[in-house]
């Protein structure tokens, strides 16, 4: 599926709850889901430090992909990277650089993309398009 | 007795609603609320009588100097000053605190030693180590216990000729704890040392009579006691304000200026380089105005009350553990809820109105010492009510519901 198509998918689920109550569970649910990130790479390169919660992010190349994994000490950050995950990983480097983040806004994020949120979204996301950056520059 | 509802009324943000919930406002360690006198004195300010200080012989900019001259007087009676030239207006605790530091840097030598507390916010840890790199000194760590309490023991072992310095904060701003600052100034003193006394989360409680600790220097910002952000107080001992070279050029800190050389001016103004935050200075003398109309007994008659209603509540939540549990603390409870993250209540709690702090509050030597990423911080004032705090309680219990 293209990245498009999956922001698409996200935002049609999230428009089936009415308050920010079922968002959150929602989000909690995905961060419960989220498969774990293999110890070996929660590593201090890997860590994304937001001023609250700890993420650690590890990009594999698959082929012309980059496959990410992830985990975080805090539920809700692990749900909104779960989101990203399921965005971005096994797409391609150029793809990914391409992409907009508007869904985030649209599903009623809006308010953790502001750079001074502490869960450090937006440090997840530049450091997801890093990747790819590294990736287009190595192949 | 306050009359509780009669002193809401003052802060017109407490009847706000914060994500469509009444805010219950629980950061006041962070900063406290302001009430309508002081909002109306700053927009008086600039509406009557705006003008630079200290230079001009308008008639504005003389109403502007004895209001700001005014204000200093006011701050040196709450403190009990000897001297109104002993309190000087900063920005704020961080910009005393770094003054001070600086200062040292032209006395001390390589071998001496400053002694700083095991818990203290990061703008009263770094200027001193900043100092050290620069000096040769070193820093040493006055230790606490699983209490939150400062291992008095152990400060008087670590006192020796070779200290210079002692900086520790009156309270502590993540724990709520006391400290017994009289006995650390008495004991440094007998080695000569300087104490500096952090005093930021101690104003909005109690009025520190600095001639009475004999503290050289303590340091407090304007915005934790009602008054503006951008102003703060340094007292400092007169003998130690003229020891210390001044932190910053500019205008007014001089007497004479040549290219060849410049003789600085008398004090306060050798430490006040440039146009100062004027509005913030005059109402800062309003804040503690307003303080006292309130009174410290009730101040703290409620907050105690506050406190203890707190404790009990929080703790009737299953796996709540308090950080923080000092024979004698204010009204702070920092705390956490086994297995969840306090990035995660905290951001549930705010959707359900609530304020509170999380993480590390700046005080991650702390948060090392009992192991744990952070806590969530419940800083209660006078201004708040059992209510709140009962408000609090269930919304936290809901987060924990969805969050295990």
């Amino acid at each position: 599926m293209k990245i498009k198509d999956i922001q698409e998918e996200i935002v049609d689920e999230f428009s089936m709850f009415d308050d920010w109550m079922e968002r959150y569970e929602y989000i909690i649910e995905l961060g419960k889901k989220l498969p774990l990130i293999e110890e070996e790479y929660k590593t201090e390169d890997n860590l994304i430090k937001g001023c609250q919660s700890k993420v650690w992010l590890q990009g594999e190349q698959n082929e012309d992909k980059i496959v990410f994994t992830a985990d975080s000490d805090a539920i809700l950050t692990k749900g909104i990277i779960a989101i990203l995950i399921r965005t971005f990983s096994n797409q391609s480097a150029t793809d990914i650089l391409e992409a907009d983040m508007n869904f985030i806004d649209e599903i009623g994020l809006k308010e953790h993309l502001s750079p001074t949120r502490a869960n450090g979204l937006v440090s997840m996301i530049k450091n997801i398009k890093m990747y790819a950056l590294a990736f287009n520059a190595k192949n | 007795m306050l009359d509780i509802n009669k002193i809401r009324a003052d802060f017109p943000i407490l009847s706000q609603k914060v994500n469509g919930k009444p805010l219950v406002y629980f950061d006041n360690g962070a900063t406290s609320q302001k009430p309508q006198v002081v909002i109306d004195a700053i927009s008086k300010y600039y509406q009557e009588i705006n003008a630079n200080i200290h230079r001009g012989v308008h008639t504005l900019s003389q109403l502007a100097t004895d209001a700001y001259e005014s204000s200093r007087g006011k701050i040196q009676q709450h403190i009990n000053a000897e001297f109104a030239h002993e309190v000087l207006f900063t920005s704020g605790t961080t910009f005393g605190i770094n003054l001070v530091a600086n200062g040292f840097a032209s006395i001390l030598k390589p071998g001496d030693e400053v002694l700083v507390s095991a818990m203290e916010h990061h703008s009263n840890i770094v200027p001193w180590q900043m100092l050290c790199e620069k000096t040769g000194a070193t820093l040493k760590v006055i230790p606490m216990n699983d209490n939150g309490e400062l291992i008095m023991a152990e400060y008087d072992k670590l006192l020796s000729d070779k200290t210079k310095v002692v900086t520790v904060n009156h309270i502590s701003n993540a724990l709520g704890t006391v400290n017994p600052i009289k006995y650390m100034i008495d004991k440094a003193h007998e080695f000569g040392a300087a104490v500096l006394i952090d005093g930021a989360q101690a104003v909005p409680h109690l009025i520190p009579d600095v001639q009475a600790l004999d503290c050289d220097f303590y340091v407090f910002s304007g915005h934790k006691i009602c008054g503006p952000t951008g102003v703060g107080i340094l007292y400092g001992k007169e003998a130690w304000l003229n020891k210390l070279p001044p932190y910053q050029g500019g205008g007014e800190m001089i007497k004479d200026v040549t290219f060849e050389k410049t003789t600085y001016a008398e004090l306060p103004h050798k430490f006040e380089a440039g146009t100062p935050n004027i509005a913030g200075g005059i109402v800062l003398g309003t804040a503690v105005d307003y303080m006292n109309s309130v009174g410290f007994e009730n101040i703290q008659e409620q907050e105690l009350e506050l406190l203890e209603y707190g404790t009990k509540r929080l703790l009737e939540i299953e796996g709540l553990k308090i950080y923080g549990t000092a024979a004698t603390k204010t009204s702070v409870i920092s705390f956490n809820i086994e297995g969840i993250h306090p990035y995660d209540i905290g951001t549930i709690i705010d959707k359900l109105g609530i304020a509170v702090r999380t993480g590390h509050h700046c005080a991650q030597p702390i948060m090392n010492y009992f192991k744990i990423p952070g806590t969530i911080r419940a800083s209660f004032s006078f201004y708040n009510t059992k209510e709140e705090i009962d408000v609090m309680v269930e919304a936290i219990k809901r987060a924990k519901t969805m969050l295990s």
